[in-house]
């Protein structure tokens, strides 16, 4: 394996927390939101805590695969006129700061398209991203965006669900690169009391075709969420629970809290076993 | 390429339509599509909707000679397609309980579905209640206190309403609800989507159900006329009663189709729901279409008197019609459709919706400048009866 150069920070970071013993934490911040100029210091909050991996969620007016969280998050995000330019810039800026930590685009497909997606390969790759998660953008509407991202040096994460049948996931898998997002359970995002039972059949069914890192996301809320699914995944995402943070904490305590929970759930990804 | 054939492309209107969905509900949609293409030779299925679209829904619906506005209009003879006699009172009947059977057939028992204006939320629990189905419907918050009578109807029905709370509380985020609760429950629940919009094969499924109505119309100008309609008009929300009467027409190239949108307070004004007169490809609810969109690729707000066309995208297949030129589209705004409205009421006894008032008014500028041995089809796609409050409004009347 390579160092942390860039094009292959994921593949670099999973191969490090795999020689770590432990899976990595993926986590998740909407950009704009509390307020766009607060969205740095959230990001330093989450790699403070020990992060591997943080998602920027990019606003979309209809995020029809999130829970009220996140939906909540993106329309506060868009009434204080969050752009794609300012996540571009976030990017640019937290570079410059000497992260090296991997970052990615989390967003609908629509705003990427309309800014036209050679136009956003081109300066993701300049400011150093490493990849998207596009959750409304099946591998077959994604072929183009994915030709270009590959082109660039840039991850289209696939995702996969419980409902996914064996030639999906076969297909998805081969489509996609960097590592594939395991959705948890049947339903769009925000915190659970629960893991889905049937999460390690579904692992099991993945595993099958691919050799990329599984990340298994929606509903890791906890430490213990996190313990769990470090047992069975390289990667855990979680995302609603963080912003469930910000939004209950003042704001004097916000960043501190968010970054007590990331470690508390970063110390939990070591494999038990 | 190292994809597999399940992953060709299908489902597109040229380079419109597709599925931009998250994957939990990509293979209820290939289950739905693969049900679907079985029907084509279900015998048994095609009978037992084409029963209850004779005994229930009324069908088929006739054509009438609006003659005393044609002749007032002194122009081209106005014929209309009286979709507002179907039960439930608009064409959205026709897609719902079509697929309500459908649903049936692949063994759904729960059914969603999103409202805006009511009339596809009514539709829908009427079709769920004469199926012993269950029917839930999502309406945004301020659809249900502009619409309350359609309410009311609908859980006299026996549906429950599901008041959306979320972005706008219309019926984009209607919809957005709707495929939140079918990502949650899909393996249960079928979505019957109000219009030809969504994911594939959505529009190709409503669009067929909706046909009957040019297929009807076209059958009918050619028993009473021994010809085509040399017009025919239609107005567009998502756009399902304007395909459904459009689309056996579609090979006749000597009939023009001429889609109506709703132009608000004026296209200038940018309040308005013209989403192919003034907007530009993208996607939205699971499909690429032309969409009402600000410089960042956000959805923006559209405004409309009438609830049935205040939607900020519109189905895949007009997009492409559009494109080819094959179809027309133009904006008629409120005041417009006001006049429309009453116009009709007052020349022929028939009160329209407000959405197909904005049909009529167009209809009516375009057989001014024709001859009168022309023919001008209309698909009059709703009774007015919902929107009492709103036209009164509109006109300063208090009630």
């Amino acid at each position: 394996m390579s160092g942390p150069i860039q094009g292959h920070r994921l593949a670099a970071t999973f191969a490090q927390t795999k020689a770590e013993n432990r899976a990595a934490l993926i986590t998740f911040a909407t950009v704009g939101y509390p307020t766009p100029a607060d969205t740095a210091d959230v990001v330093r909050a989450l790699l403070a805590g020990g992060s591997d991996v943080v998602e920027l969620g990019i606003p979309f007016s209809d995020p029809l695969a999130d829970g009220a969280t996140i939906q909540h998050a993106s329309q506060i995000a868009l009434e204080q006129g969050t752009t794609l330019k300012m996540a571009f810039n976030l990017v640019r800026d937290l570079r410059s700061e000497g992260v090296e930590t991997p970052l990615v685009f989390m967003g609908y497909y629509n705003p990427f398209l309309h800014y036209g997606l050679e136009r956003v390969v081109k300066e993701a790759a300049e400011i150093g991203l490493d990849g998207f998660i596009v959750p409304d953008l099946p591998p077959e509407e994604g072929q183009e965006f994915g030709r270009l991202a590959r082109a660039h040096d840039l991850d289209l994460i696939p995702l996969l669900a419980p409902t996914s049948t064996e030639s999906r996931i076969q297909a998805n898998v081969q489509a996609g690169s960097g590592f594939v997002y395991c959705v948890s359970l049947i339903g769009v995002t925000g915190a659970r009391e629960q893991l889905s039972a049937t999460l390690p059949e579904f692992l099991g069914r993945v595993r099958k075709h691919t050799d990329l890192p599984l990340a298994v996301g929606f509903g890791v809320s906890r430490p213990e969420h996190v313990a769990t699914v470090a047992q069975m995944a390289e990667g855990v995402v979680s995302a609603s629970a963080l912003i469930n943070v910000l939004d209950d904490t003042s704001a004097a305590r916000r960043f501190d809290a968010l970054k007590d929970l990331v470690h508390a759930m970063r110390a939990a990804t070591v494999h038990t076993k | 390429m190292a994809t597999s054939p399940s992953l060709t492309v299908r489902g597109q209107f040229g380079d419109y339509g597709g599925r931009y969905v998250p994957e939990t509900v990509i293979p209820a949609l290939e289950e739905l599509e693969e049900a679907y293409a079985g029907l084509a030779d279900d015998t048994a299925f095609q009978d037992e909707l084409d029963v209850l679209l004779d005994r229930y829904v009324g069908r088929p619906t006739p054509i009438y000679h609006a003659a005393r506005l044609s002749a007032e209009i002194g122009g081209a003879q106005m014929y209309l397609k009286r979709e507002d006699l179907a039960h439930t009172g608009a064409h959205k009947i026709n897609n719902a309980l079509g697929q309500a059977l459908l649903a049936k057939r692949i063994g759904r028992t729960r059914i969603i579905a999103e409202t805006g204006a009511g009339q596809h939320g009514v539709a829908t629990a009427a079709a769920c209640a004469m199926l012993g189905l269950e029917c839930i419907v999502y309406m945004g918050e301020v659809d249900v206190h502009r619409q309350t009578l359609n309410v009311f109807r609908m859980k006299l029905l026996g549906a429950t309403v599901i008041p959306v709370m979320s972005g706008s509380r219309t019926l984009k985020d209607a919809i957005n609800e709707t495929i939140r609760d079918w990502v949650t429950n899909v393996e249960t629940t079928h979505y019957i989507i109000g219009s030809v919009v969504g994911p594939h094969p959505y529009p190709t499924i409503v669009r067929d159900l909706q046909s009957i109505i040019g297929r009807e119309a076209r059958e009918q100008c050619l028993a009473q006329f021994g010809r085509l309609p040399d017009v025919v008009v239609a107005c567009v929300g998502g756009g399902s009663n304007a395909i459904g009467i459009f689309h056996p027409f579609v090979d006749d190239t000597e009939v023009r189709l001429v889609g109506v949108e709703a132009a608000g307070h004026g296209i200038e004004s940018g309040e308005h729901a013209a989403t192919l007169v003034a907007g530009t490809p993208g996607t939205l609810h699971g499909a690429k279409s032309y969409l009402l969109q600000d410089d960042e690729g956000q959805i923006y707000e559209p405004h409309s008197i009438s609830a049935g066309l205040d939607y900020p995208g519109v189905g895949p297949e007009h997009s492409y019609l559009k494109d080819l030129g094959r179809a027309e589209y133009v904006g008629v705004t409120d005041e417009q459709a006001l006049e429309g409205f009453q116009h009709l009421c007052r020349t022929e006894g028939i009160i329209p919706a407000l959405e197909p008032a904005h049909a009529m008014y167009h209809a009516a500028q375009l057989a001014s400048a024709l001859p009168q041995d022309q023919i001008v089809l209309i698909n009059l796609s709703g009774r007015g009866d919902k929107d009492m409050t709103i036209v009164a409004e509109g006109l300063g009347v208090e009630l």
